[in-house]
């Protein structure tokens, strides 16, 4: 009897615990991959990897390195100054990578959108990204997002949108790529430091 | 073979009977006061007021007269805005209360109303809140006259580099979108240095910048006499809110980091998810306290300072300033790198020399405040 007894108790503890564990793990939102999917569709549609993954020379000319898959503009490719410095006719120039692009902002590095938690998305939340393309903020209160990037036409979008391809983003494969910091332009106030 | 009116009977059978008028009549009326109950409920975005004078702000704007049921204010710990002059006031409503039930974020009333004029030795812009029925904020700012007789309301955009404030440097006066950046997500109402540190009479006499207390201020003690706060916790008006902090130095320091950066730096604004927290809490146990403490000092920065190797920056190093990436950002005025990101121009050199100090020379001090609070 006393065996039967035990075994009724030892059965409920792992039944909370096998619960507890269960709803735990549900607890995290994963993402549909119907969501993730839609994230994908629209990532490619809209072409976001034309500037945030780099561009290589391939054997008929330059082809997106899907190695660096959206993970922006590479950390070990310093750029030399940007050749246009006068104002005119032509106003910037980007680098054979399509990830560092030179104008009257300054030089912006496309960044990295992989789930690495040190240099890419990896501690944004859903929230945060959508804050990021409806405001042209980073996060929605941080520094000016910097052209080429089209916030102003991806604001546009619906949450729903957003959300897929912040899932899509975060399915992707994880890259460790430290964007460089954009520079402003010469002469702007504060420019020292 | 029917003749032509039966035709026409059948294709409209006779439903206006007079019971049925009589319904009509009774569901007509109804549905008209149902429907403007509807259209009362909804929120109103009324149209913001063209000039300041219009907001309510003074009893007689030609003197400058501030009227009387709105009252002035002075946070403790004030938002750096690169030198500005600035000043503070507040209408509750008649017989509405601050709901105080969280001391470090309070919850006000329908039709509360906050002003703050900057000025930079003339008045230049006077930024105004409203909190209006469905308890959303209606944001405006109004840029003075150059005669300084009203001042008018800004275009959603803002105005911006309206006025030289410094060799080569012009104030912008920020657009709608620009108060919203620091408003709102960071709690429950949008309201920013007006919570019970900020208006605690016991003020820090080292915070940098400022404004004297003068008796036409209204603090903490004088929001319970005027019966303006409710649900307040009595232990904080018998002892004051007061930063914890191993010196006067480290007070000060965390104060000024907790007013300038906490509005966003905090552990309910969306924000949070950079887990970096230096608003200080009143509310808050030792053990939470000391958390965020660990969130700053001796926490490696996701920012990497320029010329330090990899896994070389902290966000505060004790003991070593350079490698502290608050101060290198608060430091810039890179418009790419500068902290805070925007509101700001020029650097404030008096707080980055408390925070470069209190690294410097309390070393010790700011690991025995996270020990202290712990215990």
């Amino acid at each position: 009897m006393r065996h039967v007894g035990r075994l009724a108790v030892a059965l409920s503890v792992s039944f909370v615990i096998l619960a507890v564990g269960f709803s735990l793990s549900n607890g995290q939102d994963k993402p549909s991959k119907k969501l993730v999917n839609r994230g994908e569709y629209l990532v490619k549609s809209v072409g976001c990897g034309d500037c945030h993954t780099p561009w290589k020379m391939g054997p008929k000319g330059p082809e997106q390195d899907m190695s660096r898959l959206l993970s922006g503009h590479p950390q070990d490719m310093v750029m030399p100054a940007s050749p246009i410095s006068a104002p005119g006719p032509w106003m910037g120039s980007f680098a054979s990578s399509f990830t560092a692009w030179s104008g009257p902002w300054g030089v912006s590095f496309t960044r990295n959108l992989t789930p690495d938690k040190e240099t890419g998305l990896g501690d944004w939340t859903e929230q945060n990204f959508i804050a990021t393309i409806r405001t042209g903020k980073r996060m929605g209160k941080g520094r000016d997002l910097l052209p080429p990037m089209p916030w102003p036409a991806f604001k546009n979008m619906t949450d729903e949108d957003l959300k897929a391809i912040f899932a899509y983003l975060r399915s992707i494969p994880t890259i460790k790529n430290n964007v460089p910091e954009p520079i402003p332009p010469a002469g702007q106030a504060g420019n020292a430091k | 073979m029917p003749n032509s009116s039966e035709g026409s009977h059948r294709r409209f059978p006779r439903i206006i009977t007079p019971q049925f008028i009589r319904t009509l009549g009774v569901a007509l009326p109804l549905s008209f006061l149902l429907l403007c109950s509807f259209v009362a409920a909804l929120p109103r975005h009324r149209a913001r007021p063209a000039t300041l004078s219009e907001t309510g702000l003074y009893s007689e704007i030609s003197t400058k007269t501030i009227a009387p049921s709105n009252l002035m204010y002075s946070p403790q710990y004030p938002l750096w805005s690169d030198g500005a002059k600035k000043k503070r006031w507040i209408y509750i409503p008649p017989g509405h209360t601050i709901d105080a039930k969280h001391p470090d974020d309070w919850v006000f009333p329908v039709g509360t109303k906050l002003w703050k004029e900057f000025s930079f030795g003339k008045r230049v812009e006077t930024r105004f809140l409203e909190k209006v029925d469905g308890g959303t904020w209606e944001y405006a700012t109004y840029a003075w006259k150059e005669d300084g007789t009203d001042a008018v309301l800004v275009p959603q955009e803002g105005f911006p580099n309206h006025v030289e404030i410094a060799p080569g440097v012009r104030h912008d006066i920020p657009g709608i979108d620009g108060c919203r950046a620091c408003h709102e997500g960071q709690g429950r109402d949008v309201v920013l240095g007006f919570n019970a540190l900020q208006l605690s009479p016991d003020r820090d006499p080292n915070a940098p910048h400022a404004e004297p207390f003068t008796p036409d201020m209204i603090n903490l003690k004088a929001l319970a006499e005027k019966n303006l706060l409710t649900h307040f916790p009595a232990r904080l008006l018998s002892r004051p809110p007061v930063i914890e902090a191993g010196s006067p130095l480290e007070r000060a320091a965390l104060g000024y980091l907790s007013g300038n950066c906490g509005g966003c730096h905090n552990t309910t604004d969306p924000l949070s998810s950079v887990g970096m927290f230096l608003k200080r809490s009143v509310n808050r146990s030792p053990e939470a306290m000391a958390k965020e403490l660990e969130s700053v000092i001796g926490h490696r920065s996701k920012y990497q300072i320029p010329g330090l190797g990899a896994g070389d920056s902290y966000r505060i190093y004790a003991g070593h300033s350079e490698q502290s990436s608050v101060v290198f950002r608060m430091s810039s005025r890179n418009p790419y790198r500068q902290m805070p990101p925007l509101g700001t121009k020029i650097v404030d050199t008096l707080a980055v020399d408390l925070i470069t100090r209190w690294i410097e020379e309390e070393r010790t001090t700011i690991y025995e405040t996270a020990h202290f609070i712990h215990h």
